[in-house]
């Protein structure tokens, strides 16, 4: 079984801002990434607002992945490799040509955060094309240029509720209105007037929606706005934001040191950038 | 094309294709229309995808007989087809002194049907049977011939096995009226006309509609809607057995059961509606069916919830199926086939065969039964991923090799949810967060832009 220092689950700006750090102090990491790519969320957020915190420059997400991938070069980042299970200190982890095992003295979980999607929502109504999320749309958006709806609700008014308005507009998309069930956004003020102000996108506060109608694709969405039902025509729903760790690999309770968006309130690419290099210098303390 | 046939059904669901298959390879010449996109677009894609004894269907009915002979079929010929089969067995747990009191009523009607090996669980063993259901649970009947199977590799198998043997399969093929004369009949279809001796109505939710064609219906359907939930994987590890409610007059009730993809579903609701086409879900109703969940296992709380659907099972004004031949109109109905066509469905299809022997003459000698089997989407048997690959939908652990496979073949998935049918991408705890986008365009890029 090949025997490892420390293993890093997840290549995004955690992981790997982690391997280079400890790489740096003289302990070598192993990256275990199970797409084809490291790089992690910010490859498919195709908009300015990353790598200040770690590089003092303004770039795009995926600049910005393309920087954290060319300061890993010299460092042991697998992709292609799924970690299927933790056991103790030992790893099951499949890739290309099957599986395997490798054992690890330290663990870094750094599998990141995803948005919660429609299901466990339980937005009822019909099961139509067009529904999905922040994350699901970017990729079409950035990554396969394709647009899969027109005029979309955005449901949710958190920070990346607002790079989904920026992910509509850089592909020619016009959402209807973004829609939050609280009093006031979830962002800091004054998302809302931004929205409105300058990307013409109404922000319709204490307004719930209860389901969407449609098939094949969405045709309306089902709201109740101040007490009242209503029907908006739309042709998609963008669910953003209510971000639940990628945690499976959590259910066994193994011994792992958590770093980035996998634990915590939402944190900026940067913020995990730093939180990987912390966590890799407690780690070569021996402190951690 | 070939146009011409001896039999043509008309219903690509588990129904109609169990029938296929099972004229095809007796060697006639079989066609399938199907109005759907993809194959399994109507009551056959929204069920709990289990296997039943037959335990509690009625006492020497058509439905019972067509159970028993499918679960039967199905035992004999799953691992040829390398379809999965959950030995999990069943408890009808009584909730209530009142529900308690019906379980002797249970067992008798077990027995009656033929079900020998049922018996009481007492509230001890019960209690050690499933550790993790709720202490509220006093007594139950436990079922071991019941099983979890996987509602959508099997069917595809059937069509599979139809095709070998020369069936045509066609899809976007709604019947749009039909003429007999001559002994023949035609049918127009959108997929164009196509004619054939025999027609067999297995249209499902709109089975009384086809029927029209041939006579005056004698049922009426009302589709029934049932939603469900799914819950996260680490659930599967709460419950073994599937437990079953003491069942009411109208429905077998809510069911907690495990899946063949290594998850754990509640479900379905019983509710009549008047839409035959799109099962939708409702918030209350999704809710209501989480709660009762936790009720009955209150370790599940905390346990993330990963999808939601719907079916609609066509249910009629009778109590057991309609099975019948019109000798005069060659034309054989299968009608009201309800929650337990799954079961029955290989069941059925031998039922009809013997109607088609004894009113429009003997089936040829069958040649020697091709074998296809299909992909496995079960947890308890080997996957592709274990054999190494590109991992494109990481939370059902789906390779890029066998999203392409569905997308080629002999009947390519003919839309995203066919492909989701075929190989589980997308529909895992994320539900497309991190997959949808390439999956989609995998999609596109195979089907030449046909969404």
């Amino acid at each position: 079984m090949e025997r490892r220092d420390v293993i890093i689950i997840g290549g995004g700006p955690a992981g790997l801002s982690a391997a280079r750090r400890l790489a740096e102090l003289g302990v070598a990491a192993t990256v275990l990434e199970r797409d084809q790519q490291a790089g992690g969320v910010p490859r498919h957020c195709g908009h300015l607002g990353f790598g200040w915190q770690s590089h003092r420059r303004l770039w795009t997400g995926p600049r910005f992945a393309e920087q954290l991938r060319a300061d890993s070069t010299a460092l042991d980042v697998r992709t292609g490799h799924t970690v299927l299970g933790i056991d103790g200190n030992v790893l099951r982890v499949q890739n290309q040509h099957g599986i395997n095992e490798m054992a690890a003295n330290r663990i870094i979980l750094a599998t990141g955060t995803r948005e919660t999607p429609r299901a466990p929502r339980f937005v009822g109504g019909s099961r139509p094309r067009g529904v999905t999320t922040t994350g699901a749309l970017q990729a079409n958006v950035y990554l396969q240029n394709f647009k899969p709806f027109a005029c979309p609700v955005i449901i949710g008014s958190e920070w990346v509720s607002f790079s989904a308005i920026l992910t509509c507009r850089h592909a020619g998309i016009r959402p209807v209105a973004m829609i939050e069930a609280k009093d006031r956004i979830s962002a800091p003020r004054p998302g809302d007037l931004i929205s409105k102000l300058i990307y013409g996108v109404p922000v319709w506060t204490r307004t719930k929606l209860t389901a969407i109608a449609g098939q094949p694709q969405v045709e309306a969405v089902e709201i109740e706005r101040h007490g009242k039902r209503e029907r908006i025509a739309c042709d998609g729903v963008i669910f953003t934001g209510e971000w639940v760790p990628e945690a499976a690999l959590l259910v066994n309770r193994p011994k792992v040191t958590l770093a980035g968006n996998v634990h915590g309130d939402l944190k900026t690419s940067g913020a995990c950038w730093r939180e990987g290099r912390a966590i890799a210098e407690q780690i070569a303390r021996g402190s951690a | 094309m070939q146009r011409s046939f001896d039999i043509a059904v008309i219903g690509g669901g588990v129904v109609g294709l169990a029938i296929l298959r099972r004229f095809a390879t007796s060697g006639l010449s079989a066609v399938l229309l199907e109005r759907g996109a993809d194959i399994l677009n109507g009551a056959s894609k929204g069920n709990s995808a289990l296997l039943h004894t037959g335990f509690d269907a009625p006492t020497g009915s058509t439905e019972l007989a067509c159970m028993q002979a499918g679960y039967a079929e199905y035992l004999a010929i799953h691992e040829k087809l390398n379809l999965p089969l959950v030995q999990s067995t069943a408890l009808v747990v009584a909730w209530s002194e009142q529900e308690q009191a019906k379980l002797d009523g249970i067992m008798a009607k077990a027995h009656a049907n033929g079900v020998a090996d049922v018996r009481h669980v007492a509230r001890d063993e019960l209690r050690k049977l499933e550790p993790k259901l709720s202490p509220a649970a006093k007594a139950a009947v436990l079922v071991p011939g019941e099983h979890i199977i996987d509602a959508w590799s099997a069917p595809l198998a059937y069509a599979h096995q139809a095709l070998a043997h020369g069936a045509v399969i066609l899809r976007n093929a709604e019947v749009t009226g039909g003429n007999f004369s001559n002994g023949e009949w035609t049918l127009a279809s959108k997929a164009g006309p196509v004619t054939a001796r025999i027609v067999i109505n297995a249209a499902g939710n709109f089975g009384d509609l086809v029927e029209a064609m041939a006579r005056v219906s004698p049922f009426t359907i009302t589709p029934r809607r049932g939603q469900f939930v799914v819950f996260d994987k680490e659930a599967s590890q709460l419950v073994d057995a599937i437990i079953l409610p003491v069942p009411t007059e109208r429905t077998k009730g809510v069911v907690l059961f495990r899946t063949a993809y290594g998850n754990l579903a509640i479900g379905p609701t019983a509710e009549d509606v008047t839409e035959r086409e799109m099962a939708a879900t409702d918030t209350a109703t999704l809710e209501r069916l989480k709660a009762r969940a936790l009720d009955m296992v209150p370790s599940l709380a905390g346990i993330g919830v990963n999808a939601i659907y719907a079916g609609l099972r066509p249910a009629t004004e009778h109590k057991d199926y309609v099975i019948e031949a019109l000798p005069e109109r060659g034309w054989i109905t299968v009608g009201g086939i309800r929650s337990t066509g799954l079961t029955a469905c290989l069941g059925i299809a031998q039922h009809v065969a013997k109607l088609y022997a004894s009113h429009f003459g003997a089936l040829p000698n069958p040649p020697d039964p091709i074998w296809t089997p299909v992909p496995n989407l079960a947890e308890d048997r080997p996957r592709p991923y274990m054999q190494g690959g590109e991992i494109v939908c990481h939370c059902e652990r789906v390779t890029r090799g066998e999203i392409v496979a569905a997308l080629e073949g002999p009947l390519p998935a003919g839309d995203l949810g066919g492909l989701k049918r075929r190989t589980r991408a997308m529909m895992g705890r994320c539900q497309g967060f991190n997959c949808s986008a390439h999956v989609e365009a995998l999609f596109r890029e195979k089907s030449h832009g046909a969404a």
